[in-house]
């Protein structure tokens, strides 16, 4: 089951009213534990297309399938209850203290008191919060930054394999975010959820996105593939104009670094003695060779040496992978 | 404070309940005035007045109002407001007067009377207060999957809850004040003092009535506060607070 499809979008469309649709004919395919984000300008139809997947809106035309089910033939409050859903900070129930969100559909569920208790306190560790501290808080005294980590353990809680989350880091200042979006990195590393993430930030559906639907206004599906693909190759006009300025910047954070090894320097280490981890991306190597008077720096994994990185050996890496994404387009 | 006020309201309540009808008793001239003045028997009849037409106030309108704020139901909330708006339009004696020509003398018209008087300020406050609450964590209550009445139960009511209860202590304390006309038609309740007072000029007697009543508007606003202050409290919650605070190293 390694590549089980988990999500399937089949010719998707909504219309509200008579108005023209929010999202038109929209096909989309979501593998068993890859994060999949939904990226595009407002008015794409993102966040109505995750909303499809939970039910929350009913599309006009065209089938959602998840784990094979069609999901208009499965009760909607079930449906939700094994799927994981994050949204914004104004998500979380106000009156209700931080451990009883945490706990919600633990206790939809029917489970007893004490295993809710359990789980919510394994959640709040899970997530870097106290459960000693915070359990007890209100949503109101927490920080933005907790407060999305909150959200978070919450959709967690009954250990759903889908997690469906709406700009979950949208609302706290960039240093939070980017600890918010480090700390998802590696959650997602260790649970393997399948996760349909929306967000409206280019750099963020990078970082966390093992694959990029990029939409377009009115809801139409522009392009679909790995942040690499995406970044090097644009389907279009609209794509390269929403990756924006500075794609092949953008792109070093996604290559790893051993795709670079310069092949005719060999497995030893430089004699410059800067070296970078061998699970680091380009733009680690480009900072290191950037910021010290070297001409080399060589990729270690634990003490053994890989080989060495150079500028140049970036620079053909990344021509090799924008023309590799290239073949793969036209394969398609 | 504001929990020493709870306690202190009733008694400070009562105490002055005493010295007014003890200052009426002291001015009284005779047997007949002293009758007049055996106000435990009316305050009785004027708290079983307001009671029972707020209970059934309460239990009419606030049902209303969660269904007219679901959306299926949601074109019936003008209408049903207008109802409740009609009811309050209308001058309480001229409403007691048209009650009695269908009801005729008695404790039934003036409860109904009441009744519909007090509709109103707790259905507009469940509209309001269950329209009030955000509806980014109605959806996210949806979203976590919560059928529509746990989101009602779980969600929207507890959000509601001080405005409902706003609008349940205004309905009371009118309820109280206007249950002093239910004397016109023969219920009884305190109206009967203020009414002796007025047909034998006896201002003692007025005051005793018209006082006993205020007293007794008080008293019914802090016994809807103190009954919120009961509900709210989650004993779940505070035995975990005080199990966490005592097992703290």
């Amino acid at each position: 089951m390694g590549t089980a499809l988990m999500i399937l979008l089949e010719a998707v469309t909504k219309t509200y009213g008579a108005g023209l649709p929010a999202v038109a004919g929209l096909s989309l395919a979501v593998e068993a534990g890859e994060t999949c984000v939904l990226v595009g300008p407002s008015g794409s139809g993102k966040t109505t297309t995750l909303k499809m997947i939970n039910r929350l809106v009913e599309p006009t035309s065209g089938r959602v399938l998840v784990g094979g089910r069609d999901v208009a033939g499965v009760d909607a409050v079930e449906l939700r209850r094994g799927m994981g859903y994050v949204i914004q900070q104004v998500g979380l129930f106000p009156h209700l203290s931080v451990g009883d969100n945490v706990g919600t559909v633990p206790r939809l569920l029917g489970w007893d008191r004490g295993r809710v208790r359990r789980r919510v306190d394994e959640l709040l560790e899970l997530v870097g919060l106290d459960p000693a501290v915070y359990r007890l808080r209100r949503p109101d005294q927490l920080s933005g930054g907790q407060r999305q980590r909150v959200g978070v353990a919450r959709a967690l809680a009954a250990d759903p394999p889908v997690l469906l989350m709406d700009e979950p880091f949208g609302a706290v200042d960039p240093v939070t975010r980017r600890r918010l979006q480090e700390e998802f990195i590696a959650l997602q590393a260790a649970l393997r959820k399948t996760v349909v993430l929306v967000t409206h930030d280019i750099d963020e559906a990078v970082r966390l996105g093992d694959r990029l639907a990029v939409l377009a206004e009115g809801g139409t599906l522009a392009q679909h593939g790995t942040p690499a693909e995406v970044l090097a190759r644009p389907a279009s006009a609209f794509v390269a104009g929403f990756v924006g300025a500075g794609a092949t910047l953008k792109r070093l954070g996604v290559v790893a670094v051993t795709e670079a090894l310069d092949p005719a320097a060999g497995p030893d280490r430089h004699p410059d003695g800067v070296s970078v981890p061998a699970h680091a991306s380009l733009a680690e190597a480009t900072e290191a060779l950037l910021a010290a008077p070297v001409s080399a720096v060589t990729v270690v994994e634990g003490t053994r040496s890989l080989g060495v990185v150079t500028l140049a050996s970036i620079q053909s890496a990344l021509r090799r992978q924008a023309a590799g994404a290239e073949e793969e387009g036209e394969e398609r | 404070m504001r929990r020493r006020w709870l306690v202190a309201t009733p008694v400070l309540l009562v105490a002055a309940a005493w010295l007014v009808v003890a200052w009426g008793r002291q001015g009284a001239t005779g047997p007949a005035e002293a009758a007049a003045l055996a106000t435990a028997d009316r305050g009785a009849e004027h708290v079983t007045l307001s009671l029972v037409s707020s209970v059934l106030a309460v239990a009419v309108a606030l049902p209303a109002g969660v269904v007219v704020t679901r959306p299926r139901w949601r074109r019936l909330r003008g209408p049903a407001l207008f109802v409740a708006n009609l009811g309050q339009t209308v001058p309480t004696v001229a409403f007691l007067a048209l009650m009695f020509t269908v009801t005729g003398l008695g404790w039934r018209t003036a409860v109904l009377a009441l009744w519909a008087y007090s509709l109103l300020p707790v259905l507009r406050n469940t509209v309001a207060g269950l329209s009030g609450v955000d509806p980014a964590v109605v959806e996210a209550a949806r979203g976590v999957g919560m059928s529509p009445g746990e989101v009602l139960a779980r969600v929207e009511l507890p959000l509601a809850r001080p405005v409902i209860v706003a609008g349940v202590r205004t309905a009371v304390v009118v309820n109280v004040g206007t249950a002093a006309l239910a004397s016109f038609v023969g219920a009884g309740g305190l109206g009967d003092v203020i009414q002796i007072g007025i047909n034998n000029q006896r201002d003692r007697i007025l005051v005793v009535g018209a006082a006993l009543t205020a007293l007794l508007a008080l008293a019914a606003d802090w016994a809807v506060a103190a009954l919120d202050a009961v509900a709210r409290r989650q004993p779940y919650e505070a035995w975990r607070a005080r199990r966490a605070s005592s097992s703290a190293p």
